[in-house]
Parts: structure tokens; sequence; C-alpha cells
């Protein structure tokens, strides 16, 4: 056990933070991307606050071709806008990029079908009220989605690690990549079962996570 | 203080056009409590949205204390709906927020300072009897705890109106009638102007003051609630009235009644139902009059009497038992003639 720590302990704790950096990065500016889609598709659809047919159906094709191309292709395929923002496709930095790219649009269909769920009479009631839209959009929808917003975040968060897994190959590391290079390629199993339980375990408690933050916001 | 003048609203449901209102209109006066009846699909609750514009009417005006609010642009309309309150049936709370910040987040929106949002919310949950409730989430309330939630919510912008889209349509009876009595109190006690729909005769009955009864889409029929109660003239409006278990006689009785006398119903408003009248008429003309059915009902200030009587005599002297009645102010309608 201690001789397996001496000599992997620090290459495994590497790719613990890789990962836990990949994924806490690509969340947070997916979040910041995917919140005002998931709002602007709520509002611009049929029967919504600010209607725009044309709008709404750019968006969602937009949304539904980038959703539907796979992670792995979509990682390459996009190389050179990566260049463009990132100034680099290689390392963490260089695999952001395509995580947002493939997790923000997910991340707004979740968060507007939270969205959506929020029944439509309080809106009308505050409407009522004499409210504006801007604040009924964030003290009342956004507000009364949050728990259902909080379990879509977790589900795009342990999508989001299983992504980051596959960014290995442009050699960002995580443990993904360290379960790969050295469980598969050099053939030491023992590694490649350790990265596999933190993994397990890492995900767990995201769900546990989740699924308590979004009771406690329910209230219900 | 409300007039809606000539409103019409049609919705296009893809191609085809459904005209929920017809060029209908209502002018409800400060103080009083105006009612709306008419079976489901009549165009009430599109009538009752126009005035707060939840609604806009594709033609005709919408006038509020001399405006016509269809004018107004966005910022003052939402001033005008500040001064509107509504309850709905559906209470249409928050569920993530206790009941005392369901009173108090419209108010901060609409930037009241903290310490009145307390002492607002504080009075108006006194007002509808919640003030223990303040730290509960509306799951944990009844229906008609919700609803007086929601009835504090609206108070609490001090609105000159209320409006109500059948906020007692999804309560039992004693729960209805213990609304109904909180929306009496804050008609008679804070002077707000109380404009409901409803499909329930009961809540028109108990508490308003006029009514207007509709159907598809047209006010086929307005007045006090009196008039509209003793004397219907259109046929929705008798098929509201008249719905009622006083009325209700099973067909071989009464033809077995008919065959000696008369079937007539009677109704006896306020202080007249407490002579004696079919004593004075079997008394006075030769005639026996039996009681068949009857009731009571009350209505928001004055009682209604109903009875369904059989008059045993000759044709002459049951007409001039009629006249008599008649005379006395007592309401003859004959039942084997409708
Ligand atoms: N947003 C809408 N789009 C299309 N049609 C509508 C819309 N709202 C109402 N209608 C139609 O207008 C008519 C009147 O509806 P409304 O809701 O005003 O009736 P109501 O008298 O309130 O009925 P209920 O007692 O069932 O609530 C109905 O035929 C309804 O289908
Ligand atoms: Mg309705």
């Amino acid at each position: 056990m201690s001789t397996f720590l001496n000599e992997w302990g620090d290459t495994i704790w590497q790719g613990f933070i890789d990962t836990l950096k990949m994924t806490s990065i690509s969340l947070i500016i997916s979040v910041i991307i995917g919140l005002p889609l998931a709002l602007l598709l709520v509002l611009t659809r049929k029967g919504g606050e600010a209607e725009n047919r044309i709008v709404n159906a750019i968006l969602n094709t937009v949304i539904n071709i980038i959703r539907s191309i796979p992670f792995i292709i979509l990682l390459f395929f996009i190389l050179p806008f990566t260049k463009l923002v990132a100034q680099t496709t290689i390392g963490v930095q260089g695999v952001i990029v395509p995580l947002v790219v493939f997790t923000a649009p997910y991340i707004a269909r979740l968060i507007e079908s939270a969205l959506l769920e929020v029944d439509r009479g309080v809106v009308e009631a505050y409407q009522s009220m004499g409210i504006s839209t801007s604040k009924i959009i964030w003290y009342v929808i956004v507000r009364e989605a949050r728990a259902s917003i909080v379990l879509g975040l977790t589900i795009a968060t342990i999508g989001l690690i299983g992504a980051t897994a596959m960014a290995g190959l442009v050699g960002a590391g995580g443990l993904g990549d360290i379960a790969y290079q050295y469980g598969h390629l050099r053939f030491q199993p023992d590694v490649m079962y350790t990265t596999i339980i933190i993994l397990i375990i890492m995900v767990q408690a995201i769900q546990s996570i989740g699924n308590l933050l979004a009771r406690k916001l329910r209230k219900n | 203080m409300i007039s809606l003048q000539n409103v019409s609203k049609t919705f296009e449901v893809g191609k085809k056009k459904v005209e929920a209102l017809k060029d209908v209109s209502v002018e409800i006066n400060k103080g009083e409590i105006f009612g709306v009846i008419g079976f489901s699909g009549a165009g009430k609750s599109t009538l009752i949205r126009c005035v707060n514009l939840l609604e806009r009417p594709t033609s005709g005006k919408v006038i509020i204390d001399g405006t016509d609010i269809l004018t107004l642009n966005k910022k003052d309309l939402q001033k005008v709906r500040q001064k509107i309150g509504m309850i709905f049936q559906g209470y249409n709370l928050l569920k993530t927020a206790t009941v005392y910040q369901n009173i108090a987040i419209p108010l901060r929106l609409e930037g009241v300072p903290a310490a009145e949002i307390r002492e607002r919310v504080k009075k108006y949950l006194e007002i509808v009897g919640l003030a223990d409730k303040a730290k509960s989430y509306p799951g944990e309330l009844s229906g008609g705890q919700r609803q007086r939630v929601a009835i504090a919510r609206a108070l609490a912008h001090e609105p000159e109106v209320l409006l109500s889209d059948e906020a007692t349509s999804a309560l039992d009876p004693t729960t209805t009638e213990q609304i109904l009595e909180l929306l009496l109190t804050i008609n008679k006690e804070l002077g707000i102007t109380i404009f409901l729909i409803t499909h329930e005769l009961d809540v028109i009955q108990r508490i308003c003051d006029r009514v207007a009864v509709m159907e598809q889409g047209r006010i086929v029929e307005q007045g006090k609630v009196v008039d509209v109660f003793t004397k219907p003239e259109h046929p929705r409006t008798k098929s509201f009235v008249r719905n009622k278990d006083v009325f209700h006689v099973p067909e071989a009785i009464k033809q077995q009644l008919e065959k000696s006398g008369k079937l007539v119903a009677l109704t006896f408003l306020g202080e007249s139902s407490k002579d004696p009248f079919l004593a004075t008429i079997a008394k006075k003309f030769d005639i026996l009059p039996s009681i068949i059915a009857g009731g009571i009902d009350q209505l928001k200030d004055q009682s209604v009497g109903n009875l369904l009587v059989h008059l045993k005599g000759t044709e002459p002297e049951i007409q001039k038992a009629i006249s008599y009645l008649q005379a006395e102010e007592v309401l003859v309608e004959e039942v084997s003639n409708q």
C-alpha cells in the first residue's frame, strides 16, 4: 500500500486536481453561457414573454447540431476555434474550450426544461401586480426552478467528468487520462482501479450533494 | 371606477378564430361587489383578465378612473396594475417561499421600504387570520389557507380593486363560505371594490351587489342581484336561478297535483316573508294551499323566500288568490307554464 502510494500518489493526486480543475472551470463557464441561452429559449418560444420565432428557431437548431456531435469528434472538429480562443489546443487550458462548447448547450437544455416546469400562473400573478418582466424572470421563474436547475447541473457535471477523461487525448491530464495511459497502455491494473474508484466516489459525492441541495431548495 | 366599453376579444388558434368576448360593456362602481356568472367557456376569465390587461382586448376600451389603460405604456400600466389586486383559482403562490416571503417579495420588487413591508405583511396576515403561519410554506397549508395568503398578498399592495377569478372554485363549501366572508369584510372594512367571476350561484347570492350573466362571450342580463334573482329574464339566467332544489318536483307528482288545482312558485322578498299569506288566502278565498317545497336564500343584505305551493280549488278562486298575493308584492309564477 505505502509503496503504491509512494510510486503513484503524486501522479494520481495531480490527475485528481486536473480533473477537478477542468470540470469546475468548464462548468462555471458553461453555466454562464447556458443560463442566458436557456432564458432566451424560454422567452422567445411560442407564448413566451418575448416571443420571436426566428431567434428561437436558430437557437434550437444550433443547440441541436452541437448536441448531436460526440465529444471525441467535437474535440478535434473545433481545434481551429479552440486555438483561436485559448491560444493553445493542448493541456488543461486547451481542453476547456471544447468542454464548454460541449456542455453549455446541454446545460441550456437542462435549465430550459427546469424553467418550463414553473407554473405559468405564478408568473401571471406577478404580472398582475405590475412587476416588470426582468424581475419576474429572476425572482419568480429562476427562483422557483432552482431545485430542478441544481439537479440538471448535477447531471451535467457528471457528464462533464466523463468528457474530461477523453481530454487526455490532447494531453490535458486528469484521472481518465491516467487510467488510460497507465492502466491500459502500460498495463498497470492497480493504477486503473484506483482512478476508477476515485471517479466513482466523485460521481457519488456530486450526486448526493446535488440531491441534498435540491431537496433543501424545493421546500414542498 | 372600472368601465369596460364594447370590449371584444378574438383568439386565433392556428387558422381558427375563437370569439371569447363579443362587444361586452360593464360598469363597476366604487365600493361594490360585482359578480359575473356563466358556464365554463362563457368568456368570464377572458373578461376579468381584460381589466388588468393580462389579456389585451381586440377592440373596445378599458377605462379605469377615467383613463383608457389600453393607451398606456408599459411603465404606466405597471403602476395601474399595482392598484388592482388579483386572486386566482390556483392561488399562484411561490412554492419555494414562506407565507411571509410570498407577501413580502412582490412589495420588495416594487421598492416598498423594508420597515413598511414588515408592517404590511403583519397587518394583512392578521386580517386574513394567518398570523401564526408566517413561516410555513404553501405546501404545508390547506387550500383555504393558501387562498388567504393570496388574498393577503393582493391586499398588501393596498389596492382599490380586487379581481377574483374563481377564487373559491377549488374549495369545499365550508371553506368557500369562510373565504366569501373574508371578501365581504375586505369590501366593507377596507372599502375595496371587488370584481369577481364564478360559475357558482351561491357566490353571487352571498356577497354580490350586482351581477352580470354571461353566455358565449356576451352579457345576456345584468342588474341588481335581488332583481336578477327574483325576476330573471334571459333563459340562461333562469337556468341558473331556477336550477334550485326547490323546483325539482318529480314529473309524476306534478301531474297528479295539477289535476286538482295549480302549482305556483312564490317568491317573498325581505320583510314580506314574515306575513302569513297562505293562511290569509285560505281564509279569504275558497282554496286550500299546501306547501310542496320551500326554502330561504340569504342574499347579501336581504333574504328571499321561495315556496312551491299547490293551490287546490276552482280556476276563478285561484286567480283571485294569485291577484291578492301579487298585490301584496309576492312574486307568483305558475310552474306548469314553464
Ligand atoms: N389563450 C387562449 N387562446 C385561445 N383560446 C382561448 C384562450 N383563452 C381562452 N380561450 C377561449 O375563449 C373562450 C372563453 O374562455 P374563458 O377562459 O374566458 O372561459 P371561462 O368562462 O372563464 O370558463 P371556465 O369557467 O372554464 O374558466 C373559450 O372558448 C376558450 O377556449
Ligand atoms: Mg375561467
